[in-house]
């Protein structure tokens, strides 16, 4: 009896929890509503399937419940409602599938006119590329990786040689535009993921794999990546901003070519710190730890992500995973970088990569970070807040 | 074929002359040959690994619930428990449970042998099974500790820096891996040829209580997926130690350019899923015939629908080892891919939902007793239908592409092949424990126990589905600033903690449950549910050394002789002499079929 009570308020309880809860899909913005319709269908066919089997048995469990003297019915079998059984089950599941193939069909047809956009994902950021002006993406391949040429573009492809990256985490598309989007990763699986666009897909080392969508109401969305791909996985954030042609056009038109961004790298040592360069110094040390892929793991803001935030990290007293403490000063930071795996920091995974770079490239990076340092105090206690 | 014949029986263990039980306490208790034994032996350690499998999951929700609250849960730490929960609970707790304990224990009792067919290799299963345990706990102890790779352990993250774990772990991680399916082998050989081959007379296969169809059927799919697992686990460890690249293409870590190129990572998936969709089933399909027999002997009702269970049975097997892609809609395999796995995994519930109607069925004009193996069965019912109708959706291929990977993934899988083989394993514990010890189980910490777990559950796993929904993703350390995620799913997750630890203190009532009632539980009888299937008909109660005394038994009709009209009581053993009456449907127009002596 009290087995049938809990039936009933198990179904009751769903149902309400349903109607009044607050979470459900984020508002869809992009042209995948098959997808909301057929989450819809399943759920309805499956929701009264649900309510219907466990009010059965929460009435048969009343109805039937052992009484003395009484004894069961002999019913070992009963072909004929086996049989309906199975043909309805049989429509019901074919009425599940059959939409569902249809709006799969779609979304593995590719529109011809979409602008082409490559995501790259690596631990744990990611990077954009659009190809340019003759519509063709580079040749890429693992060995042409380095801090000057992230998305390992291969130099002697001309294809590439128009291709325009996207400095930092945001990409925009112009709304209302097919966009087929294709996706490497340069280490591990990502999964790069809009929740409102719906659409996503893996991204595998080795292999370009691809999705397209139609964005449908402009605004800026969050990225993120739904395949773990280390310790890093959660901080592994981006955005996609939608906008406008005219807007996106604007924002389009200033992106760097990979040819001016390779012109540019020999130029970087070049700029040695005489008297008056601190100020290029910090801003050469800045631009490094973007091409290096430091950002993917420290944060300007203050608050820590793989590694610890640059913000005030300068002159503040880190806590070593053995216990020890040590002030972080320049010859902290230099010897740090340079042999990252020699002491861990309390708390943050021993994770950091030994990255190769000249002492010009050392100082600037010091120097950023240095320029980034505030009081000892103040910076523990946002470290301490952050947490 | 029928393999019982009278000579045939004669040859096997005929009297216990020659196999003299042993005397010492070591070869009775710890080096035993003893399928009694050995099944204790497996159900024991595999609680106890299950016990370190809640706690595991209890830090883990701890920091989904607080995060940042309890300083020595870091992200590192927390990727290691969720990857340990994950291992544990499916190979070490459910796979052993089900085929080591309720196999072992189960079979040669329920088919009317005196023990497994190879006792000496099934005592050597369980000491390799204990071995991959020792090897599995032996990662939390070596530097870098265990990995955190996840359970599915996918190249290339799960050998590269940047996972914790990645030097030591993963290594004892595919090690304990690869003894535990030697163990399982060694194991599922046993049981498969014992069901083929040593049934008692008149034991046909379609007299089998349907527990021993879902144990075989589950060894075979068994003895079929874990060497999939088995050839990945050592390519992924060479891989690991000597730099080939079977799933390691040419790529970049940690801002160096490694040495591996030209392998698949989705060639691991493959062969992953390949194992792991039939785990699923390995797991399942024991429950399906638990709990089928749960019901009809609690429900004093002859099962409904028998032989389309057995089918069905069969059928899930075979469909279940082609559909292992659905896990991988998103994963960037061929795209023309998800039509065929998203209609052959829909195509499974049809024998799954058939499976359903036909337990509900055998309640219909039933004698319902709600004990406490009942009330868990009834939970199954309620939990398995959630967890299978959650995966119309995933199954679905466009309904996936949103859900994939998010914690609609966790709360649909937790549903359906972590609470609901659960529940059954409680409930089938409380069922046999009288005849494993000659003790019942206490029935108030029972129904509590039950009350808490069954209701518990539900409300952990139930909203979790909308968190997914709403497209939170699965395996993040903190959500700390993603404006698409509202304040109040924060809230939910610190009340799922909350009742999750409640839970996890439940489980304190069994295990106190389990180790009071076997010193000092109320004496049972030899058959107190009255059940009609062979395992209660032994001479003794705990059977002994051997099983049947000096004679094998003899069976006369099907498991579920319950309800017969005109019967004295409302149940006939299947070895009582012929003229107590009953016996199972027949086939339509093939009675010929029946192997049984008239």
């Amino acid at each position: 009896m009290i087995m049938a009570v809990a039936l009933l308020l198990i179904v009751l309880g769903s149902v309400l929890f349903h109607v009044f809860n607050p979470w459900w899909t984020t508002p869809l913005a992009s042209n995948w509503q098959p997808m909301d319709d057929t989450l819809t269908i399943t759920l309805v066919i499956t929701g009264i399937f649900f309510v219907v089997i466990n009010l059965f048995v929460a009435y048969m469990l009343v109805r039937f419940r052992h009484r003395e003297g009484h004894r069961a019915a002999h019913e070992p079998e009963n072909r004929k409602l086996e049989r309906w059984l199975i043909g309805g089950t049989t429509v019901g599941i074919m009425a599940l599938l059959a939409p569902g193939l249809v709006v799969y069909a779609n979304y593995v047809r590719e529109p011809r006119d979409a602008l082409v956009l490559e995501v790259l994902g690596q631990q744990w950021q990611w990077r954009f590329r659009f190809p340019g002006p003759d519509g063709k993406l580079g040749a890429t391949d693992a060995r042409f990786v380095s801090a000057t040429n992230p998305f390992g573009i291969d130099p002697g492809d001309p294809a590439g040689q128009d291709d325009l990256l996207i400095p930092g985490d945001e990409v925009h598309l112009p709304l209302g535009k097919p966009v087929l989007v294709l996706m490497r990763s340069n280490d591990v699986l990502h999964d790069f993921f809009v929740p409102p666009f719906r659409a996503r897909m893996n991204m595998v080392p080795g292999q370009v794999s691809r999705f397209w969508f139609t964005s449908t109401v402009a605004g800026r969305y969050e990225a993120l990546c739904a395949q773990l791909c280390g310790v890093g996985h959660p901080n592994m954030r981006g955005y996609v901003v939608v906008e406008d042609p005219a807007s996106y056009q604007a924002w389009y038109a200033a992106l760097p070519s990979f040819a001016k961004s390779q012109a540019k790298a020999p130029e970087a040592p070049a700029a040695p710190g005489g008297p008056a360069g601190g100020g290029a110094r910090v801003e050469q040390g800045r631009a490094l730890a973007d091409a290096k892929g430091c950002v993917a793991c420290h944060t300007v803001d203050g608050s820590p992500r793989v590694g610890p935030t640059w913000k005030g990290l300068h002159g503040k007293t880190e806590t070593m995973a053995d216990g020890s403490t040590a002030l972080v000063d320049e010859a902290y930071l230099r010897s740090f970088i340079r042999d990252p795996q020699a002491r861990h920091v309390k708390g943050f995974p021993p994770v950091m990569p030994k990255i190769e770079m000249t002492d010009e490239e050392l100082a600037a990076l010091v120097a950023y970070i240095q320029s980034l340092g505030s009081p000892p105090a103040q910076a523990a206690a946002e470290q301490k807040a952050a947490r | 074929m029928n393999s019982s014949s009278p000579t045939g029986q004669a040859m096997s263990h005929a009297d216990d002359a020659g196999h003299p039980a042993p005397q010492s306490f070591l070869t009775r208790y710890v080096w035993s040959q003893d399928h009694k034994v050995i099944a204790v032996q497996y159900a024991c350690t595999a609680i106890a690994v299950g016990v370190v499998g809640v706690v595991l999951s209890n830090l883990m929700r701890l920091q989904l619930g607080f995060p940042g609250q309890f300083d020595f849960i870091n992200a590192e730490r927390y990727y290691q428990f969720v990857t340990m929960h994950g291992m544990i609970m499916v190979i070490y707790l459910l796979t052993a449970l089900f085929l080591g304990g309720f196999g072992n224990y189960l079979i040669p009792l329920m088919v009317g042998a005196r023990d497994m067919v190879f006792p000496y290799l099934n005592m050597l299963s369980f000491w390799v099974y204990l071995l991959s345990v020792v090897v599995l706990m032996a990662s939390f102890f070596v530097p870098g500790g265990p990995t955190g790779a996840g359970w599915t352990l996918y190249p290339p993250q799960s050998i590269l820096p940047g996972t914790p774990g990645h030097a030591g772990g993963i290594v004892l991680m595919l090690v304990s891996l690869l003894i535990f399916i030697v163990a399982t082998t060694m194991g599922g050989l046993n049981y498969v040829t014992t069901v083929l081959q040593a049934r008692c007379e008149g034991m046909t296969l379609l007299r089998m209580p349907l527990t021993v169809w879902g144990i075989f059927v589950a060894t075979i799919l068994a003895l079929l997926g874990f060497p999939a697992l088995f050839v990945s686990g050592v390519m992924l460890l060479l891989d690991r130690t000597l730099g080939t690249s079977f799933f390691m293409p040419a790529l970049v870590s940690m801002g160096q350019v490694t040495g591996y190129k030209g392998g698949s990572p989705l060639l691991f998936q493959h062969l992953f899923w390949f194992f792991g969709h039939p785990e699923v089933y390995i797991v399942a399909l024991p429950a399906f015939g638990i709990v089928s027999d749960l019901i009809s002997v609690h429900a004093r009702k002859c099962i409904f629908g028998y032989r389309m269970m057995v089918w069905a049975i069969v059928a899930i097997g075979a469909l279940s080892v082609v559909v292992w892609a659905h896990h991988m809609f998103v994963s960037g395999m061929n795209p023309y891919f998800g039509f065929f796995f998203a209609t052959t995994t829909l195509i499974i519930a049809v024998p799954t939902a058939i499976k359903v109607y036909n337990w509900i069925l055998t309640l219909w004009r039933g004698d319902i007793h709600l004990t406490v193996p009942m009330l868990f069965a009834l939970a199954f019912l309620c939990t398995f239908l959630i967890g299978g109708l959650t995966g119309l959706f995933l199954g679905n291929v466009s309904v996936d592409i949103p859900l994939s990977g998010t914690y609609f993934v966790v709360a649909h899988f937790h549903m359906v092949m972590g609470v609901a083989p659960l529940l059954v394993v409680f409930g089938g514990i409380y069922h046999w424990f009288p005849k494993v010890t000659g003790r019942m189980l206490d029935d108030r910490l029972g129904r509590l126990h039950f009350w808490i777990t069954f209701l518990g559950t539900y409300a952990v796993f139930f909203p979790m589905h909308y968190l997914g929904v709403l497209g939170m993703p699965r395996r993040y350390y903190n959500f700390d600033g993603y404006k698409f995620i509202p304040p109040s799913a924060f809230s939910l997750n610190e009340v799922i903690t909350v009742i999750a630890m409640i839970i996890a203190l439940a489980q304190l009532l069994f295990i106190v449950n389990l180790a009071w009632s076997a010193w000092r539980g109320r004496p049972a009888d030899a058959n107190p549910w009255r059940a009609a299937s062979l395992e209660w008909q032994t001479p003794t109660t705990p059977p002994g050394y051997g099983n049947w005394g000096p004679r094998l038994p003899v069976v006369y009709r099907w498991a579920y002789a319950y309800g017969e009209p005109g019967a004295a009581e409302d149940f006939i053993a299947q070895n009582a002499p012929p003229q107590a009456g009953a016996g199972e449907p027949e086939p339509e127009g093939q009675s010929e079929v029946r192997g049984a002596p008239a």
